[in-house]
C-alpha cells in the first residue's frame, strides 16, 4: 500500500528547491544558451500563467480554451495605468490583476453553467469575442491593430508630464528600471511573482478548498449529494486562475509596456493547454516546466535557420549534407511548431502524465534500484 | 415516535410511463424501514425524489415537517439526508482519507466555504472523525490507498462511512449488499444493525430478503409505482398480495 508522502515539510522542501532553481536560472541556463533576460522573463511569466491555469484545468477538471483573454485584459489595464497614473509598475500590476479578476468572474459565471466540451467551447467563444472587440470595436481603449502604446503626451498624473524633447520614461519599480542590471532586474521582478504564485498554488492545492476542487473533478454527483454547492467552488477556481493569467499579462506589459490584441487570440489560449499537458496535468511543478520547454523551443528552434544547419552538416558529402539540412530545416526556424508537435505527440502517447510522469518513473526506478542494492 | 419522513400522494410520469402512482409512505424516527418490490417498481425513483434528483409532478415530501419540494440537492443533504447509491459514488481518484475529508468538511463548514489556506490533512477534528468512521467500516488501515483501487465491497463500505460521517438524520440505502458475497453481506448486515442500534433512521431498498428480514422494522411493498402494502415484517411475509405482486406466488 502506498504511503502518503505529502507533508508540510515535503512541501517546504519543494518550495525552497523551486525558489533556488528559479533564482539561479541566469547561471544554470548558460550552457543551454537561454540565460538572457528576455527569454527568462518569458519562462517566469508563462510559468505563472500555467500554474494558474492548472488550478482550473488540472485540479478542477475544467478545460478553458479562453484564458489568453485574461492575459490581454491584464496587459491593457496595466498599460492604461502607465498612461494615466504612473510608470511605477506596482499600482499598474495591482489594478491589472483586479480587473482581470472581475472580468474572469463575469466570464466564469457564464461559462460554468455548462461542463465538459460545452464549457470549453463557451470559453473559446467568449475569448474570441474579447479578441475581436479589442481588435476592432473597442479601438478607443485598445487602439486596435496597432496595439496600445505609451506616448510622450500621456497624462501620467502622479509622475507629471514629460519635459519637452525627453523620451517616454521607462517602467520602474520605485525608481529601479525594469531594464536595470542588464535586464536581470526585470527577470527577478517576474521571478518574484512566479515564486509567490507557486507558493500560493501549493497552499491552495493542500487546502480544504483544494480537496473540494479535486472532488469536483472526480465526482460532481457525489459532491452535490454530500451537501456541497459546487458552483461557487468552481467559480472561485476560475477567478483565481483568471487572476494568475491577468497577473501574467500585467508582467508582460511591465517589462515591455505595450499591449496588443494578438495576446488574446485562441492560439495563445491553446498554448497554455499544451504547456500544462506537456509538463503534467494537476502536478505542482509540471506546468512551469511545460511553459519553459515550449518557450525555449519557440525561441531557440525558431532562431535556427538553414545556413546554420548546412554548417552543422558540412562534414558530410555535399549533396547528402544539403539534403539532411533541408529535411531538418523543416523542423526549425519557422517550422519549430513541427518539433513542438512531435514532442507533444510523443509525450501524450508515451507519458500521458507529462514530463512529471517521466521524472516520477525515473525516480521510482532509481529508488527501487538503490533499495535493491542496499538489500544485498 | 414522530414521523421523520412523510411522503404523500406523490405522482411522477416519464412521458406516458407512470413511474410513481400516488405513493404514500411514512418513515418513523429511529426505525429501519425497508422498501421492497420487483424490478421497475419505482423504488430508486422514489429515493431520487427524496434527495432532490427528481421532483414529483404532484404530491408532497416532508422531512422533519419541512417540504423538500424545490429544495436543492445539496441543501437537502445539509438538512440531514444522506444516500448510499446502488453503484458506489465515491471519489475514485482520491485517497480514502481525502474521500472522508470532503463530507466531513461539508458537514462542518456547510455548502460553501472558501478555505484557501489551512491544510485539509492537518485539521485535528476532521482527522479524528475520519479515523473514527473509517475504523467503523474497517478501512482505516487503507486510508492512503486510492479509492478506485478498492474492491467492490470496500467501495460500498467507504461510501457508507462517508455518509455516516455526516451524522445524517435519515440514511437512504439503495441495495447496500448488491453484488456482495454472502460473508460480505453478513458483515454489512451486522454493521447496519450496529448503526441502527445507535438510533439512526434508515430507509433501505433491498432485493435480498435475508437482508430485509434481518434489518427491517417496517416494510413497504412497491409495485408498478404504487405502495400496495405496508406493515411489520411478519405481516408482509404472510400477505398474499405481496406474493402475488412481488414473488409471483413463490414461497418467501
Amino acid at each position: 500500500m502506498a504511503k502518503s508522502t505529502v507533508t508540510p515539510r515535503s512541501d517546504l522542501t519543494l518550495f525552497l528547491g523551486f525558489t533556488l532553481v528559479v533564482l539561479a536560472m541566469p547561471i544554470w541556463l548558460q550552457p543551454f544558451g537561454a540565460a538572457y533576460p528576455d527569454l527568462m522573463q518569458k519562462f517566469a511569466i508563462f510559468g505563472l500563467f500555467a500554474i494558474g491555469f492548472n488550478i482550473l484545468f488540472g485540479q478542477t477538471g475544467y478545460l478553458s480554451f479562453g484564458h489568453a483573454a485574461f492575459i490581454g485584459v491584464g496587459s491593457y489595464a496595466t498599460v492604461w495605468i502607465f498612461k494615466l497614473m504612473t510608470m511605477n509598475v506596482i499600482p499598474a500590476i495591482i489594478f491589472g490583476t483586479l480587473v482581470a479578476g472581475i472580468f474572469s468572474l463575469v466570464i466564469g459565471f457564464i461559462c460554468l453553467r455548462r461542463t465538459g466540451i460545452y464549457f470549453s467551447i463557451l470559453t473559446l467563444a467568449l475569448a474570441q469575442m474579447s479578441y475581436n472587440l479589442a481588435y476592432s470595436v473597442l479601438t478607443p481603449i485598445t487602439q486596435g491593430e496597432t496595439g496600445l502604446q505609451l506616448s510622450t503626451k500621456d497624462m501620467r498624473l502622479l509622475d507629471g508630464a514629460v519635459a519637452d524633447g525627453a523620451g517616454i520614461p521607462p517602467t520602474n519599480f520605485f525608481g529601479i528600471e525594469m531594464s536595470a542590471w542588464d535586464g536581470l532586474f526585470g527577470f527577478y521582478f517576474c521571478a518574484f511573482f512566479l515564486i509567490v504564485g507557486f507558493y500560493i498554488s501549493i497552499r491552495i492545492t493542500r487546502s480544504s478548498f483544494g480537496s473540494m476542487l479535486r472532488g469536483i473533478k472526480t465526482n460532481q454527483t457525489r459532491m452535490m449529494y454530500t451537501g456541497l454547492n459546487t458552483r461557487p467552488y468552481k467559480l472561485a477556481a476560475f477567478v483565481i486562475s483568471g487572476m494568475y493569467a491577468g497577473l501574467a499579462g500585467c508582467l508582460m506589459a511591465a517589462v515591455d509596456p505595450l499591449a496588443g490584441a494578438e495576446r488574446m487570440q485562441w492560439t495563445a489560449s491553446g498554448e497554455v493547454v499544451l504547456m500544462t499537458i506537456l509538463g503534467g496535468i494537476g502536478t505542482l511543478v509540471g506546468p512551469v516546466i511545460g511553459a519553459a520547454v515550449i518557450k525555449y523551443a519557440e525561441n531557440i528552434f525558431s532562431a535556427i535557420d538553414k545556413s546554420v544547419l548546412v554548417d552543422l552538416f558540412s562534414f558530410l558529402p555535399d549533396t547528402l549534407g544539403t539534403f539532411i539540412a533541408s529535411v531538418v530545416s523543416l523542423f526549425v526556424g519557422k517550422g519549430w511548431h513541427l518539433t513542438l508537435g512531435l514532442l507533444f505527440m510523443l509525450v501524450v502517447i508515451f507519458l500521458p502524465g507529462g514530463i512529471m510522469e517521466g521524472v516520477e518513473r525515473i525516480k521510482r526506478r532509481f529508488f527501487v534500484k538503490s533499495r535493491a542494492d542496499s538489500a544485498e | 415516535m414522530s414521523n421523520i419522513l412523510e411522503i404523500s400522494g406523490v405522482n411522477l410520469s416519464f412521458g406516458g410511463l407512470k413511474a410513481l402512482d400516488d405513493v404514500n409512505l411514512t418513515v418513523k424516527a429511529g426505525t429501519v424501514h425497508a422498501i421492497i418490490g420487483p424490478n421497475g417498481a419505482g423504488k430508486s425513483t422514489l429515493l431520487n425524489n427524496i434527495i432532490g434528483k427528481l421532483s414529483p409532478d404532484t404530491g408532497s415530501i416532508m422531512f422533519n415537517g419541512q417540504s423538500m419540494l424545490g429544495v436543492q440537492p445539496h441543501q437537502i443533504n445539509q438538512l440531514g439526508i444522506s444516500r448510499v447509491f446502488q453503484t458506489p459514488e465515491i471519489y475514485t481518484d482520491l485517497t480514502l482519507l481525502e474521500n472522508m475529508m470532503i463530507p466531513l468538511l461539508a458537514h462542518r463548514d456547510g455548502a460553501f466555504k472558501l478555505n484557501l489556506w489551512s491544510r485539509g490533512d492537518q485539521q485535528a477534528d476532521i482527522l479524528e472523525k475520519a479515523h473514527h468512521f473509517l475504523d467503523d467500516v474497517n478501512l482505516w488501515e487503507k486510508r492512503d490507498a486510492i479509492a478506485g483501487s478498492l474492491s467492490r465491497g470496500d467501495k460500498r463500505r467507504l461510501e457508507l462511512a462517508m455518509c455516516l460521517s455526516q451524522e445524517p438524520k435519515l440514511l437512504l440505502l439503495d441495495e447496500p449488499t448488491a453484488g456482495m458475497a454472502r460473508a460480505d453481506t453478513n458483515n454489512t448486515i451486522d454493521l447496519l444493525k450496529t448503526i441502527a442500534g445507535r438510533g439512526l433512521t434508515m430507509a433501505i431498498i433491498e432485493h435480498d430478503m435475508h437482508v430485509v428480514f434481518s434489518l427491517a422494522e417496517r416494510i413497504s411493498v412497491l409495485a408498478q409505482g404504487h405502495v400496495i402494502v405496508e406493515g411489520l415484517p411478519e405481516e408482509i411475509k404472510g400477505d398474499p398480495r405481496v406474493k402475488e405482486a412481488y414473488l409471483g406466488g413463490a414461497e418467501v
